[in-house]
């Protein structure tokens, strides 16, 4: 009896600190947001209060999309974002299925050569790919920002896709061999769809990194009509800094899209996380 | 486990070689992979592949060139150039080879070192706070999500992740505001814990602004330690659990003494890459700071100063090839921690297999 009092004693301080930090992780998202509802007198009233029929504006927001080009920065965010994932997932499971199916030589060389990109970040190049950039003529073009998160994701993509490819059963490949059909159709009709959940997993993770870095399109693509959301929202901000109506909207913006897709994909991405830690 | 292993990757290798020949027909006619009369004996494959001649296998190119081309072309070959710029300068307007000149002036001359070592030291003080600060809290919370049929623990698990996804610029302005005494959320929330008297301008004060900054850091970081902890935590099986309980080892000595040695492999992924993020780190200083990572210099790490010293910014001209120089440094720290941790402390640690 006093054993199963104590355990629920236990638990109960478990939800107590882990409700704590739920708020102490929530909190500012929750601040924002609801600050970029209301009219800047309320805003400063009182912060904490959720927007009522008396204190609901959309002020920020009008500032914002007159101002700002932020359905072009989104546009740009996304283009830039869906191609690389899509390079990165072709081109890393093309590679993750040569160095997991076939023994050739140099295979485990070229696997290291392919993991070292992993650990080693390619902001460190930022000196010389600007001035590859610069010599090709991408300099504030989107191909450029999509040629280096490509680069940047696909270590990690084949890293993670050749350990999932392995488990792909030999049998069903061979099946397919004695079927005639060629390597390519194995790879592109046997065991692409076999490793989706895989890539779906790369995908999340290829995603979080390009959608909101500020390097690069600070460097590469600083012009106007190729800012992406993250670099768009930096600059708008700084500039509102006094009007913060639209510095709130501009964020929430900016949230806005992650957290929708987190909602879509929180399972996905936790799965892929626990997986990967154990290997 | 090893015993286990071994013999399916031999496995996995025989299926491999057979898949070669088998292309040519007569292999797979004469011996059916499908027909499933006997498992195919490993030495019999082994001496058809010696008898067969391989034809060239174009394929595994095709498989290969587009990422070894994409990466080798924007990742490699670039960072290779940047390690080969630094050791060039200008000198009386021509471009030529200084051999570890560059080093020389970053670390020496009092136009640099001051910046330089600053960055350094700030730098070393912003991955301290990280470890000191975000690794306890990762480990506390995870051991409270892995506490069994505890209710509510994926949204928790989803509520503090949410941090990690959103970008610095993001974070770095909430905070901003949040911590902005104009606004007075935060003196206004100190004050219903009656803590008001603490509040200060941290952001812009020289002494508590780094700390200030790295916590901001580690607040939308905790997402990954904790993850990371909690599926090694949940790869503990049971038994091991269970004969600790029979053995009367519960509660804080079940942690310390049976869980943490197992998680410790975990703690070393968190730091390592906590390691080479932070000293990799720009975007939230810059966000927060502004890139001359004010007040005073006291937020400047490496990765602010190689922007600036790149870039240039106001009256500060960009130099390429101190540029590349402090990105040199960079690149050996990292690789310095990078293989301490792969051939030291990994080796080190004892792993256990269950």
């Amino acid at each position: 009896m006093s054993k199963a009092r104590s355990s629920l004693a236990r638990t109960g301080a478990v939800h107590v600190a882990l409700i704590a930090y739920t708020l102490v992780a929530l909190f500012p998202v929750f601040l924002t947001i609801a600050n970029s509802f209301k009219s800047r007198n309320a805003i400063f009233r009182e912060p904490l209060a959720v927007p009522t029929p008396e204190t609901f504006s959309l002020i920020g927001y009008e500032t914002v999309l007159k101002q700002g080009d932020f359905i072009g920065y989104f546009q740009n965010s996304v283009v830039v974002t869906v191609v690389s994932i899509a390079l990165v997932l072709l081109f890393g499971a093309m590679a993750a299925f040569a160095l997991s199916e076939y023994r050739f030589r140099g295979n485990t060389l070229m696997g290291l050569y392919l993991a070292l990109g992993i650990m080693i970040p390619i902001r460190l190049g930022t000196v010389a790919i600007l001035q590859g950039m610069v010599a090709t003529n991408l300099v504030n073009t989107l191909t450029a920002l999509i040629l280096v998160y490509t680069a940047q994701g696909l270590p990690l993509a084949v890293f993670i896709l050749s350990e999932f490819m392995r488990t792909v059963s030999d049998d069903l490949k061979n099946a397919g061999r004695i079927d005639g059909l060629s390597e390519y159709a194995i790879f592109f009709q046997l065991v692409l769809p076999l490793i989706r959940p895989a890539m779906a997993t790369v995908a999340v993770f290829t995603m979080i990194p390009i959608w909101n870095d500020l390097w690069f399109p600070l460097i590469l693509a600083p012009a106007e009509s190729t800012k992406t959301i993250t670099l768009g929202s930096q600059i708008f901000i700084g500039q509102f800094v006094t009007n913060w109506n639209a510095v709130l909207s501009a964020l929430s913006l900016a949230i806005f899209p992650v957290l929708v897709l987190y909602v879509i994909f929180s399972r996905q991405l936790i799965r892929g996380i626990t997986a990967g830690a154990v290997k | 486990m090893a015993g286990i292993s071994k013999p399916r990757r031999r496995h996995g290798r025989g299926a491999d070689e057979c898949a070669h020949f088998e292309r040519h027909r007569g292999c797979a006619t004469r011996k059916p992979v499908r027909t499933g009369q006997r498992p195919m004996n490993k030495r019999e494959i082994m001496m058809d592949v010696g008898e067969l001649k391989r034809p060239r296998r174009w394929h595994i190119l095709v498989f290969l060139t587009p990422a070894l081309l994409i990466y080798t072309a924007v990742m490699i070959l670039p960072l290779i150039e940047t390690l080969r710029q630094s050791f060039f300068n200008t000198v009386d307007g021509e471009y030529t080879f200084v051999g570890l000149g560059n080093f020389n002036v970053l670390f020496g001359d009092p136009r640099w070192a001051a910046d330089f070592w600053n960055a350094l030291r700030n730098n070393v003080i912003f991955f301290l706070i990280h470890m000191a600060v975000q690794n306890p809290i990762g480990i506390a919370l995870a051991a409270m999500l892995s506490v069994p049929k505890l209710r509510f623990s994926a949204f928790y698990r989803t509520a503090i992740f949410l941090p990690t996804l959103l970008s610095f610029v993001i974070v770095g302005f909430i905070w901003k505001l949040i911590l902005s005494p104009i606004w007075g959320v935060a003196p206004y929330l100190m004050d219903l814990v009656g803590l008001k008297w603490l509040f200060a301008p941290w952001l812009g004060r020289p002494d508590s602004a780094l700390i200030a900054v790295s916590l901001i850091s580690v607040w939308q970081y905790i997402g990954i330690p904790m993850m990371l902890i909690y599926a090694a935590l949940l790869n503990i099986p049971d038994e091991v659990i269970e004969a600790a309980e029979l053995d009367g080892v519960t509660g804080w000595s079940q942690f310390w003494k049976i869980k943490l040695p197992l998680i410790l492999p975990a703690i070393g992924i968190v730091s390592i890459l906590t390691f080479v993020g932070n000293f990799n780190a720009f975007d939230l200083i810059y966000t927060v700071q502004g890139a001359l990572a004010g007040p005073n210099g006291s937020t400047d790490i490496l990765g602010t100063l190689l922007y600036r010293t790149f870039f240039g910014f106001q009256l500060q001209l960009g130099d390429r090839s101190m540029g590349a120089t402090i990105a040199t440094v960079m690149f050996l720290i990292i690789l310095a921690g990078v293989s301490l941790y792969l051939f030291v402390i990994q080796r080190r640690m004892r792993r256990y297999q269950f």
